[in-house]
């Protein structure tokens, strides 16, 4: 991270005067990720044979919610220089000289602390210890360490991303189950063949970045096949919850579909190299990836919270 | 107020202030509220089951 580097944009703030306005704050906490992670700890929640206080629950959600804020800001703050480099980052606060690197890493530190500690004294100190090492993976492991290092960065970076429903568990429940380790699972396989699909529309601004993702580093003859290969797995993954019981009949379908939607696309992926289509096609598996991703999690929580679980093999 | 030598704030620089201040104040009523929900939910009804 490079501070003062010339790269951000000119500031005329008076010396010594935050410039940030509220929203630039709200955005260093990249509030995207956090409702797709709220989302996905509710879920986390349901699916779990437990019954907690709501209030509890509530805020453990919002204590969860706030760590992988604090994460995004971290990751703000560490990335700011490549941040500024590529088009679909440059304008976030700190590039664009909104908000001082100083004051983003006071945030980030702040809201980290706090989270942790206030979901240890809400709910428990494992819950608490899970969200910590969350929070430690994606700014310290990911960010500073795997990003910049290896192609395999988001494959073991997205890690982060897939442990809130293990988080969520373990918050009303004290310890981690099979439920929250499927979701984490399958939200960890799931990753790859979405950031890739990412990566090879972008691959130029990564490479201007610096950034070693795999198109740029393996080629993307070599991307197209890990995609494929991680999709095949994803597929059946997916059903993992039915085969446990915790995935009713509507999941079941919904799985079954998106998983062949998925593996379809893959395929494609795989196969169109040439032309206009090596670009739509990407395109197309990264938008379905997330509607997969959304549907799954949406139906578990459909049938966990409003009691429509028709279990497929027997009872749960 | 500023001082002869403390920077002089622009009226953008006050009205962003006003605003992050709210901001805070706001996070911090809520952070008041919650731990007063949780608290309250810790507790339970038994806590006014009690000998006299």
């Amino acid at each position: 991270m490079t501070a003062a580097s010339p790269i951000y944009a000119e500031s005329h703030a008076t010396p010594g005067i935050s410039q940030g306005e509220v929203k630039d704050y709200i955005a260093l906490l990249k509030p995207r990720v956090m409702f797709l992670v709220v989302f996905t700890a509710l879920v986390g929640m349901v699916v779990t044979p437990s019954h907690v206080h709501p209030v509890i629950a509530f805020a453990s959600l919002l204590m969860i919610a706030v760590g992988a804020g604090a994460s995004g800001c971290l990751n703000m703050w560490w990335d700011a220089d490549i941040d500024a480099i590529m088009t679909r980052t440059a304008k976030r606060p700190i590039p664009a000289g909104r908000i001082a690197p100083g004051e983003a890493l006071a945030f980030g530190l702040t809201l980290s602390v706090g989270s942790v500690l206030v979901l240890g004294l809400v709910s428990n100190w494992l819950a608490a210890g899970l969200l910590a090492f969350t929070i430690f993976f994606y700014a310290v492991v990911y960010s500073m360490w795997l990003k910049r290092a290896t192609p395999q960065n988001i494959v073991i970076g997205g890690l982060a991303g897939a442990l809130p429903p293990v988080v969520a568990q373990a918050a009303v429940t004290g310890s981690v189950g099979i439920e929250s380790l499927i979701l984490c699972a399958v939200i960890f396989i799931w990753t790859p063949p979405h950031f890739w699909a990412l990566a090879l529309l972008k691959s130029g601004d990564y490479a201007r970045a610096g950034i070693p993702m795999m198109p740029n580093v393996a080629g993307p003859d070599s991307t197209r096949r890990q995609i494929l290969a991680y999709t095949i797995v994803l597929a059946p993954l997916g059903l993992a919850p039915v085969a446990l019981g915790f995935g009713g009949l509507a999941y079941a379908v919904v799985s079954t579909i998106g998983g062949l939607g998925m593996l379809a696309l893959a395929v494609q992926v795989f196969r169109l190299r040439e032309g206009e289509p090596a670009f739509r096609v990407p395109q197309q598996l990264f938008g379905f990836s997330i509607l997969y991703l959304f549907l799954l999690f949406a139906t578990l929580l459909a049938e966990h919270g409003f009691g429509l679980l028709r279990p497929v093999f027997g009872s749960h | 107020m500023a001082g002869p030598n403390l920077p002089q704030l622009t009226p953008e620089d006050i009205k962003r202030r006003r605003k992050r201040s709210m901001a805070i104040a706001l996070a911090l009523g809520v952070m008041v509220a919650l731990f007063y929900a949780v608290t309250i939910a810790k507790l339970g009804p038994q806590v006014l089951n009690r000998p006299l």
